[in-house]
């Protein structure tokens, strides 16, 4: 929850510009954007995400050793993860 | 995991531990907090504490969102979610936490209506979905969370919900670290400041802490050598009679932070004249509150909250750990009535929280450990 989750921006939502579908660790939901509006992220991009919100971008190597960190966490970061594959934003 | 072996190296950590102990003076003690329960996380994971000397010290501080929520808050939350309609949402991260009748998924088991959500939006959803019931978010967490409430709270403005609320319980890193500062209890050198909370608010609000209080701040990244690496900067600082604020997780913490991130928080939410801290009390001006603006989405006003105070249990030693005037390892039921599985208190709850990670990684204090360790640095 406090921290961040990397994922990669697939697609942004065509007729939501302030949401964006991403791909974390596999798992592929929708997320808000709408924190990053100075520098919005384009498809291939990562950003770190806080409970369904993007709130930083971030380079592929951060994500992966973001993405090291987390896993290293054990149960809490499959938690988390289950917890977004349940999550329906829109 | 190319990427992830330049965070890693096992020479550069060794390297690393070597500036550190050729920087402390002999016969000088070291004591650097780290604010951030990720923090606290990696150290102990890493066994980071075994590179460093003698006279350094790793305190730990009160950055794990959970495990600061006083057990009266707790009972609100169960208060709320026990009036009628009402569909309480949560994070996961609380649903463990005790309140003195029991947690959330003690709650939960008796038939109370509360739902595990992932973010507040899914909470929204949750009540455009139940128009007969009420919906109250359980906002919690600092500064990486409280944009998220905020942005959903405008977005239930925007649709004109009428059924959604938040309970907020958000609080501000600044007012904890100044409330440790002045604590009488802890003399500390230096911070290692947090990483995703400085994504929001950037490196400047730490700057009083350098100018007013004469200590070196570094906001790290989450990794081993982040650590070691900011480690190594404070020392630089002290030993050079600098303090200053530096910023290693420059990779991610812009100086200024997220303006637009600070701007909804600043729309939706005021700062509480004072709030309470499990283990640290009262401080000033440390939560946020939803602003009357927005008075419609504010949980306190639309239902009675109790707001009875209740005193930890006398066992439970969690607030000299937040403060780091104890260690995990010392507290009286820490790993016998205290564990993960059965938290007595919110330190046991959150991997975040120092005692579960003591816990987790067993470490009991760095002289027992030092030959058992298997420095996990370097290995992919």
């Amino acid at each position: 929850m406090c921290l961040g989750i990397p994922g990669e921006v697939i697609e942004l939502l065509p007729d939501q510009p302030d949401l964006a579908r991403v791909d974390v660790s596999g798992v592929r939901r929708v997320i808000n954007i709408g924190l990053l509006t100075d520098d919005p992220p384009v498809p291939g991009e990562w950003v770190l995400i806080h409970v369904g919100f993007a709130l930083s971008k971030i380079d592929e190597a951060e994500a992966a050793a973001a993405l090291q960190f987390l896993e290293g966490i054990g149960q809490a970061y499959a938690d988390e993860l289950e917890a977004l594959a349940e999550s329906r934003i829109e | 995991m190319k990427f992830v072996d330049e965070f890693r190296d096992a020479d550069t950590a060794h390297a690393l531990a070597a500036k550190i102990a050729a920087l402390c003076e002999p016969g000088r003690q070291y004591k650097l907090m780290e604010v951030c329960g990720g923090h606290t996380h990696t150290i102990y994971k890493h066994g980071l504490e075994d590179y460093l000397p003698e006279s350094v010290t790793l305190v730990h501080g009160p950055g794990c969102p959970v495990c600061v929520i006083p057990m009266g808050r707790v009972d609100d939350a169960m208060a709320l979610a026990s009036e009628p309609d009402v569909i309480m949402t949560s994070f996961g991260d609380m649903m463990r936490v005790p309140g003195s009748n029991g947690s959330f998924f003690d709650a939960k088991a008796a038939g109370t209506d509360i739902r595990m959500v992932y973010s507040p939006l899914d909470s929204l959803k949750i009540a455009r979905n139940n128009p007969d019931k009420r919906v109250v978010f359980m906002a919690i967490g600092f500064e990486t969370t409280a944009p998220s409430t905020a942005m959903t709270i405008m977005r239930a403005a925007q649709e004109n919900l009428q059924n959604f609320s938040v309970f907020c319980n958000h609080v501000t890193i600044i007012p904890a670290i100044k409330a440790i500062l002045d604590s009488p209890d802890l003399r500390l050198d230096g911070f290692i400041g947090p990483g995703h909370v400085s994504t929001v608010i950037g490196c400047r609000p730490y700057e009083f802490v350098a100018r007013d209080y004469g200590k070196p701040v570094v906001t790290a990244g989450f990794e081993p050598l982040d650590i070691l690496q900011s480690i190594y900067m404070l020392l630089l600082q002290l030993s050079e009679g600098r303090s200053e604020v530096e910023n290693q997780y420059s990779r991610v913490v812009p100086w200024d932070g997220n303006p637009t991130a600070l701007k909804v928080i600043g729309e939706t939410m005021q700062l509480r004249p004072y709030f309470e801290w499990r283990g640290l009390g009262f401080i000033s001006h440390s939560a946020l509150s939803v602003r009357e603006k927005y008075a419609q989405f504010d949980a306190e006003l639309l239902f009675h909250v109790p707001g009875v105070r209740v005193a930890d249990p006398k066992a439970c030693q969690c607030g000299e750990v937040l403060k780091g005037v104890l260690k995990p390892w010392e507290c009286k039921v820490f790993g016998t009535a205290c564990t993960p599985e059965t938290p007595i208190g919110t330190c046991m709850v959150s991997p975040e929280g120092a005692c579960a990670a003591y816990y987790n990684y067993g470490r009991m204090n760095r002289h027992r450990v030092k030959e058992a360790v298997t420095i996990q640095v370097g290995r992919p």
